[in-house]
C-alpha cells in the first residue's frame, strides 16, 4: 500500500465545452515527496490539482489519490487530505480564529489551532473576520486550515500568491516542515524560485500537457550552456582564452569591456580564465558565474511571450 | 511525534454537526441584515399592527389575528429568505466548495444548516410569543397542530431556499428572496387577511406556501381549529416539490 504512488494520474483529460484544460496529463507523486507543479496561467494547474480533490470528475484518463478514487470514494479520501484553494473557502463573518478552531474540529486528531496562529503571525489579527483580513492573511488562513487536520497529503494552489516576503518565508519553512515530518505536498506555483527552493520534483505543465517533469536540478542541467561573465579592458584578444579552454568553450566581447564565456564553467574554467586574465594584466571585475535557473528552463519551455 | 505527523482522520458525526451547527448559528446571530430579517421585522410589524388599528383584522383581538401570521413570517423568514441569502452567499465565497472538500459529509452539512435554522426559529417563535403575550394573546388549539405546521412550513421554505441558492447568482438570489420576502408578507396572509384579495386572486394566494402556514396556524392558534388537514398538505407538496428540486439542481461552485 505505502509503496503506491500518493497521486497517480493516468492520461488524464478535461474539457470546458471545446476547450480541453487538461489534455492527456500524467503524474506520479512518491509518498512523502514535495511535488511543484508549475506552469503559465490557464496551463491547466488548478483543474488537475481540483480533480485530484475530488471537485472534477474526469471526461478521460483516471485519478488515483492515496488509492481511492477521488470522486466515488470522496467519503474515505476527504479525511485525509488537506486543501488549500486558490482563493475563498471562509465565511465573510467568522473570524479567523475561529475558522481555523471550527475546521479543527472536524478532524479527528488536530494540531492545536493556537500553534498554527502563531506559526504562521496570524496571532493579531485572530479576531478580525475573514472580510476584513489582508489577502495575506487571508491566504495563511487557508493555509493553516489546510494542515490542522494532520493529513497524510496536502494539495496547495498558489499558497504563497500575494504574500509579503516575511509571509512567504513563513509559509516555505511550514511546507518545509510538512515534508521533514512526513507529510505528502503537491503545490501549484508561478514562482521558480519557490518550485526549485522547496520541490523533490518538480511538473512543468502547459497547454494541459506535462512538458517536463524532473528534480529541480535534472531540469537546470542541460540545454542551454552555463555562462560566466566579466568586465575588463575593451578589445582583449579572445583567440588566446579560447586555445586554453576546453575546445566546445565560446567567448564573446558582448559590449565593451564586457565579456561572457560559455561552456561548462566548473573551477578549472574559472582558474583558466583568471590566470589569462593576469597573463594579460586585466584585473577581471564584476565577474560573475551563470547557472541555468528554473526560471530559465521553463521560459526556453513554455516561450516568453505573454499569454492572456 | 512532530506537529505535522500524519493523524488524518474525520472526527465523529455528531461532533462534526453540532461543530457546524453552532458555527452556522453564530453567522447568522452576527450578520446585521439577518436580524433585520429575522427578529427586527416581525417584532416591529407585531407590535406596530397590535398597537394601531392600520389594518381591518375581523372580529377578535387584533393581537390574536396578527401573533400566527407573524409565526409563519418569521419562519418563512429563516427557512426562506435568510437561508438563500446566506448560502448564496456562501456558494460564491467556496465556502460549500471547501467544505466539500473537508471530512464533513454534504447531507452533515444540510443537516447542520437546517439545525441552526431551527434555532433561530425557536429564538424567533419565543420572542414573538412573549411579546404577544404581552399584547393580550390568547392562543389556543393544539400545540401538535402548531409544531407540525411549523416544521412542514420549515421544509417547504427550505427547499426553495435552497433551490434559489443553489442556482441563482448570490446578487440575484439576494434581490429575489427579498422581492418575495415582501410580496408573500402582503399577499400570503402575514399582516393583511386574504379575504381583502378579488376571490380568483385569492384562491391563487390560497396555493401558497405562506398562506398555508399563517392560515393553518390562524386556524388552530386563533380559532382553535383541529388538524388543518387542507394546510398540512399544501405544504407537504411544496416542501417534496421545494427539497426535491434543490437536491436536483443545487450547484455546490
Amino acid at each position: 500500500m505505502q509503496s503506491t504512488p500518493a497521486v497517480e494520474v493516468v492520461g488524464l483529460v478535461k474539457r470546458y465545452g471545446a476547450k480541453a484544460a487538461v489534455d492527456g496529463l500524467e503524474l506520479s507523486v512518491a509518498r512523502g515527496s514535495l511535488t511543484a507543479v508549475l506552469g503559465p496561467n490557464g496551463a491547466g494547474k488548478t483543474t488537475t490539482i481540483e480533480t485530484c480533490e475530488g471537485y472534477r470528475r474526469p471526461d478521460a484518463g483516471t485519478v488515483r489519490v492515496l488509492g481511492l478514487d477521488p470522486v466515488t470514494q470522496s467519503a474515505q479520501l476527504r479525511p485525509r487530505i488537506g486543501v488549500m484553494l486558490q482563493s475563498g473557502g471562509v465565511y465573510p463573518g467568522a473570524r479567523a480564529e475561529e475558522m481555523l478552531r471550527h475546521t479543527a474540529k472536524l478532524h479527528a486528531d488536530p494540531i492545536y489551532p493556537a500553534l498554527l496562529i502563531e506559526r504562521l503571525g496570524l496571532g493579531s489579527c485572530g479576531r478580525t473576520p475573514y472580510r476584513r483580513l489582508s489577502g495575506g492573511q487571508q491566504q495563511r488562513l487557508a493555509l493553516a486550515m489546510a494542515v490542522v487536520g494532520r493529513p497524510e497529503l496536502v494539495f496547495l494552489d498558489e499558497p504563497t500568491a500575494g504574500l509579503d516576503p516575511q509571509a512567504r518565508r513563513a509559509t516555505w519553512d511550514l511546507v518545509r516542515e510538512l515534508r521533514a515530518d512526513g507529510v505528502t505536498t503537491v503545490l501549484t506555483t508561478h514562482f521558480m524560485d519557490e518550485a526549485e527552493q522547496l520541490a523533490d520534483d518538480v511538473v512543468i505543465v502547459d497547454g494541459g500537457k506535462v512538458i517536463a517533469q524532473g528534480t529541480p536540478e535534472e531540469l537546470c542541467r542541460g540545454g542551454a550552456e552555463d555562462t560566466l561573465r566579466f568586465s575588463g579592458r575593451p578589445g582583449l584578444d579572445l583567440l588566446s582564452l579560447l586555445k586554453a579552454l576546453p575546445s566546445d568553450s565560446a567567448a564573446a566581447e558582448l559590449t565593451p569591456g564586457n565579456y561572457r564565456v560559455a561552456g561548462k564553467v566548473d573551477p578549472q574554467m574559472l582558474a583558466t580564465v583568471t590566470s589569462w586574465c593576469a597573463q594579460h594584466g586585466v584585473l577581471p571585475d564584476r565577474i560573475a558565474v551563470e547557472r541555468r535557473t528554473l526560471e530559465d528552463v521553463f521560459l526556453e519551455l513554455t516561450g516568453k511571450e505573454l499569454r492572456s | 511525534m512532530t506537529t505535522f505527523t500524519p493523524a488524518p482522520g474525520a472526527a465523529p458525526l455528531p461532533r462534526m454537526i453540532g461543530a457546524q451547527t453552532a458555527l452556522e448559528t453564530r453567522m447568522l446571530l452576527r450578520n446585521g441584515e439577518q436580524l433585520l430579517l429575522t427578529i427586527v421585522i416581525p417584532t416591529v410589524l407585531l407590535v406596530l399592527f397590535s398597537a394601531v388599528p392600520i389594518i381591518d383584522t375581523g372580529s377578535g383581538k387584533r393581537v390574536d389575528f396578527l401573533a400566527p401570521g407573524l409565526l409563519a413570517l418569521a419562519v418563512m423568514s429563516t427557512a426562506f429568505t435568510g437561508q438563500a441569502i446566506a448560502t448564496g452567499f456562501e456558494r460564491r465565497y467556496g465556502v460549500l466548495k471547501r467544505l466539500g472538500a473537508s471530512p464533513l459529509p454534504r447531507w452533515a452539512l444540510m443537516t447542520a444548516k437546517t439545525g441552526s435554522v431551527l434555532v433561530t426559529e425557536i429564538l424567533q417563535i419565543v420572542l414573538l410569543t412573549v411579546i404577544a403575550l404581552a399584547l393580550g394573546w390568547s392562543p389556543q388549539g393544539s400545540p401538535v397542530a402548531v409544531v407540525l405546521l411549523l416544521v412542514l412550513g420549515t421544509a417547504a421554505f427550505s427547499g426553495l431556499g435552497l433551490l434559489m441558492a443553489g442556482t441563482l447568482k448570490a446578487e440575484a438570489t439576494l434581490a429575489a428572496a427579498n422581492l418575495v420576502f415582501l410580496l408573500l408578507l402582503v399577499g400570503g396572509g402575514v399582516i393583511v387577511p386574504l379575504d381583502k384579495f378579488p376571490g380568483v386572486v385569492r384562491s391563487a394566494l390560497d396555493l401558497l406556501p405562506i398562506s398555508a402556514l399563517s392560515g393553518g396556524l390562524r386556524g388552530v392558534l386563533q380559532h382553535g381549529a383541529a388538524m388543518p388537514w387542507s394546510d398540512l398538505g399544501i405544504l407537504t407538496v411544496w416542501a417534496v416539490l421545494g427539497l426535491g428540486a434543490a437536491a436536483r439542481f443545487f450547484r455546490w461552485e
